[in-house]
């Protein structure tokens, strides 16, 4: 087997050295880690990564391949988050070269080639994760042997990913008696499919649609990549909602374009919270819950306007979770409730959510 | 918010250490006595070994050295008068008697407050009837168990099941009396022996060939669930988790099915009240979706020792704190020691738990391994790769082996048979049949150990050719070497495919500037 050597590059100039695996080419970004132990199908997949170079702390990867993607009758992804990879690159440690699952149908490695996505394993993410929590995530290059480096290393969170990512037209899903506007900040495929097996009629829409145009019986603020003080469009869209009464919620990146909607400040989170066991805790209750997250930015709870409220906290570092609105429908989370991947325990919200229609 | 009106508390230890109950009941029965002695509670222990390291000085504050039965616990409440009692730390000893006291009404009778699960709880798990109709009621899928008073009705059920079943003991240690039956004929030789044990035997459908995966839950009485740790056994169903190497976390389960089963375990636990630790065993199909529950353990069990160790959450000590009825919120993170115990550990590591017998010590016992326990301990290794961690634990099991590789010549006179037959030198036997020219498809074929797990030990075959393909330790380059050393080869084993002292292999090691290191 011949493998090829690559270097994982920092912006600082500090190298780990590996293997390149996947697409043969240059990989530029965000680095940034999760602790998420399965799943990787579903978080390559995940538009959330826009931008990131994910390295997976756990270190065998591969193990289970990757499925063959069925679209349903409505054009919704079955096995992964949406239709391609949205990081950037992959930093792991021990590739699986074989693997095993019924559902299989290629490695991740082929997967990867087929995508244009680099790759490179061998790396001792250990050393690197910790460099990461100690100062933060880093800007960096996968560079494969015979690959020029690259000379600068621009910052992917100057770009709107969110414009990147979200869709280009208005598609409608599912049926049923109340209609529901899902605004895709760069939406995860699950979500759609938890509205839409609930008997809602789902309308996707842009990130920058003025959904005030529409009609609906509520207002659904997707997921989506980077940072939200760059979606202001959306963010003045939903002031103009929050005037009226129908219930709205939102997940990850919805509740940081709620709560800037709801007056309060954002800011960028040293390494993020990426991972499958974020604790979270339901404000005021001794109700506690194991959640999957991936942001990097979160919601200064202290800035929220009088008429908000935190939701949900966060049980390691205190930071917020989620917010809800003293007396109107309005409530959001930071972490998914919608998994995939990662633990289920919070996928109520969405039947809260529809009970509030 | 705790029970302040307890004051002294009385547990239960495992009592005699034999095969099929291993020394793992001795860790989770002293991390309790430690919790307790924490919240300043006076702490009795019952449990008639002294060389445990629970009845050691200033882990109790009052030992009984006396048998975990009825007749003499009743005995110790009556002159002790605790408030509460622990029935979960001493594995199914502990858990029969307590079960007993309570049936007897004698725990109602004194006033001792069962803490933790109640007890009710407890016999849900424990009567096979009982506890398919409550899992039944939240549509949980169990191994339909048909319970026979009588060799007749054994056989009856056999037929209703159709062969191959598994006989087991009704309540019965480490699996003590069961066994696979592909006929009559085995079966009612299997029956004869279980109904020495036990009054009933349970007639169930084989599964074999499925995957083994558990999950270790911990609720609150608050109702707050987390799973500290799923495992999946590298030998299929069949093969007692006791007698099976074990790894953590899951390997070949993807995120739907590890978060489908993490979520019934859940459900499972919720549904039956649990109030502390919980083991919930799977069979699930490698070939779809398709799951039973085999069983729930409603205590601190030979894997929750196992769990606890792989990823540094203690159990045992949690437990016993919920059982006084804290939350897992107000607990903390005993690594960490700022954030909270309601988490759930992630791994950047894969371990390996590997069973030691002790066979060759007894004559005229066969060496086959199955459904009940003959191991008598295990060890447990840690390895940034698979490789590493089952070559280590192979290593440190004591019984003669480098790794995987590199052993003495493994004698066997028909490989396919020991492939087929688990025993306990089986993953010797594979090794003997990769260097013979078996492929992974080959032994799958006669083991149905999963293939990701025969090709991570191709792996150490192949790297052992590479060795093997150098003319001499001098040309073995620094990439080989380190990859050697990765997949967990120690020197000795290198020095072995030179035929040269292992300080050789130590020297070229260190002259190519590899050195182990910890972050």
């Amino acid at each position: 087997m011949k493998r090829k050597k690559a270097t994982l590059l920092l912006q600082d100039g500090r190298e780990f050295s590996g293997w390149s695996f996947g697409y043969d080419g240059l990989s530029e970004g965000e680095i940034v880690f999760s602790t998420a132990m399965v799943g990787y199908p579903e978080s390559l997949t995940d538009p959330s990564y826009s931008g990131q170079i994910l390295c997976v702390s756990y270190p065998l990867v591969g193990n289970y391949g990757i499925p063959e993607e069925e679209p349903d009758a409505q054009g919704l992804c079955t096995r992964f988050e949406s239709e391609r990879i949205h990081v950037r690159g992959l930093v792991i440690a021990d590739y699986s070269e074989k693997y095993s699952h019924w559902s299989a149908t290629k490695s991740l490695s082929q997967w990867m080639q087929e995508q244009q996505i680099p790759g490179i394993c061998g790396i001792d993410t250990r050393a690197l994760v910790q460099l990461l929590r100690d100062e933060g995530a880093k800007l960096g290059a996968i560079v494969p042997e015979g690959c020029p480096a690259p000379a600068s290393f621009p910052d992917p969170h100057l770009e709107n990913q969110v414009a990147i990512v979200s869709c280009r037209e208005v598609t409608h899903y599912g049926s049923g008696p109340k209609r529901v506007v899902l605004v895709d900040c760069g939406v995860k495929h699950q979500i759609i499919r938890c509205l839409v097996a609930r008997g809602i009629e789902v309308v996707r829409v842009p990130w920058d649609y003025d959904f005030n145009t529409l009609e609906w019986d509520g207002l659904f603020v997707s997921n989506g990549p980077g940072n939200p003080a760059l979606c202001e469009v959306t963010v003045a869209h939903l002031r103009k909602a929050l005037e009226g009464d129908k219930p709205v919620f939102g997940i990850c990146m919805g509740n940081q374009l709620l709560s800037r909607a709801a007056g309060g400040r954002t800011y960028k989170l040293k390494y993020g919270h990426r991972s499958h066991n974020q604790p979270v805790r339901l404000v005021g209750t001794e109700r506690c819950f194991i959640t999957s997250q991936n942001h990097g930015f979160a919601v200064d709870t202290s800035t929220l306007g009088p008429d908000w409220e935190p939701l949900f906290v966060n049980m390691n570092d205190g930071t917020n979770e989620g917010i809800r609105h003293k007396t109107k429908p309005f409530f959001s989370a930071q972490f998914h409730p919608e998994a995939s991947s990662g633990p289920v325990d919070t996928e109520f919200l969405f039947d809260e959510f529809i009970a509030k229609l | 918010m705790t029970d302040k009106t307890i004051r002294k508390v009385l547990l239960l230890g495992s009592g005699a250490l034999k095969i099929g109950e291993a020394g793992e009941f001795d860790y989770s029965g002293s991390q309790a006595l430690k919790a307790l002695r924490e919240e300043g509670i006076e702490t009795v222990l019952i449990n008639p070994n002294i060389a445990t390291v629970q009845t050691s000085e200033g882990i109790a504050d009052k030992i009984y050295f006396l048998p975990v039965t009825p007749a003499f616990v009743e005995k110790v409440i009556e002159k002790e008068r605790p408030q509460g009692i622990f029935l979960s730390f001493g594995g199914q000893t502990a858990l029969n008697c307590g079960v007993e006291l309570y049936r007897s009404g004698f725990l109602e009778r004194s006033g001792v407050r069962v803490l933790g699960t109640p007890v009710k709880s407890i016999i849900d798990t424990e009567d096979r009837d009982l506890f398919v109709r409550r899992l039944d009621e939240i549509g949980v899928k169990t191994i339909r168990s048909h319970a026979a008073a009588s060799l007749e009705e054994a056989l009856a059920a056999a037929d209703q099941v159709g062969y191959p079943v598994i006989l087991r003991a009704a309540y019965a240690l480490g699996g003590l009396g069961s066994g696979f039956c592909d006929n009559r004929q085995e079966l009612e030789a299997a029956a004869a022996k279980a109904f020495a044990f036990s009054p009933q035997v349970l007639v169930e459908k084989s599964l074999k060939g499925w995957k083994e995966i558990e999950y270790e839950v911990v609720r609150d009485c608050h109702d707050n669930c987390i799973t500290v740790c799923n495992m999946e056994n590298f030998d299929p169903l069949g093969i007692h988790t006791g007698e099976s190497i074990v790894v953590a976390p899951s390997q070949t389960l993807t995120n739907d099915e590890f978060h489908f089963l993490r979520k019934k375990a859940i459900d499972i636990v919720r549904h039956l009240g649990i109030v502390g630790e919980c083991n919930v065993q799977y069979a699930f199909s490698p070939d779809g979706e398709d799951y039973r529950v085999i069983e729930v353990n409603a205590r601190l069990s030979r894997s929750s020792a196992l769990a606890s160790k792989a990823t540094g959450y203690p159990l045992a000590f949690v437990a016993a704190k919920l059982g006084l009825g804290y939350g897992l919120h107000e607990l903390k993170n005993s690594v960490t020691q700022t954030t909270p115990a309601f988490f759930e550990p992630a791994l950047d590591y894969v371990v390996c738990k590997i069973p030691r017998w002790d066979l060759a010590k007894f004559k005229g016992v066969s060496r086959e391994i199955g459904s009940s326990m003959k191991s008598v301990g295990e060890v447990m290794a840690i390895g940034r790769t698979f490789e590493e961690a089952i070559q280590k634990g192979l290593r440190m099991i004591g019984q003669g082996a480098n790794g995987f590789v590199c052993n003495k010549p493994y004698k066997v006179e028909d490989l396919d048979w020991a492939l087929q037959h688990p025993t306990d030198t089986r993953i010797f036997a594979i090794a003997a049949a990769f260097e013979s020219g078996y492929d992974v498809e080959r032994i799958h074929a006669l083991t149905h150990i999963d293939r990701w797990f025969l090709d991570k030990l191709y792996n150490l075959e192949t790297t052992y050719r590479e060795l093997e393909a150098c003319p001499s330790l001098a040309a073995v380059g620094r990439g080989l070497f380190l990859k050697a050393k990765r997949q967990g080869f120690s020197d000795i084993q290198i020095a072995r495919v030179f035929h040269c002292p292992e300080a050789e292999a130590r020297e070229r090691r260190l002259r190519l500037g590899i050195r182990p290191c910890i972050k």
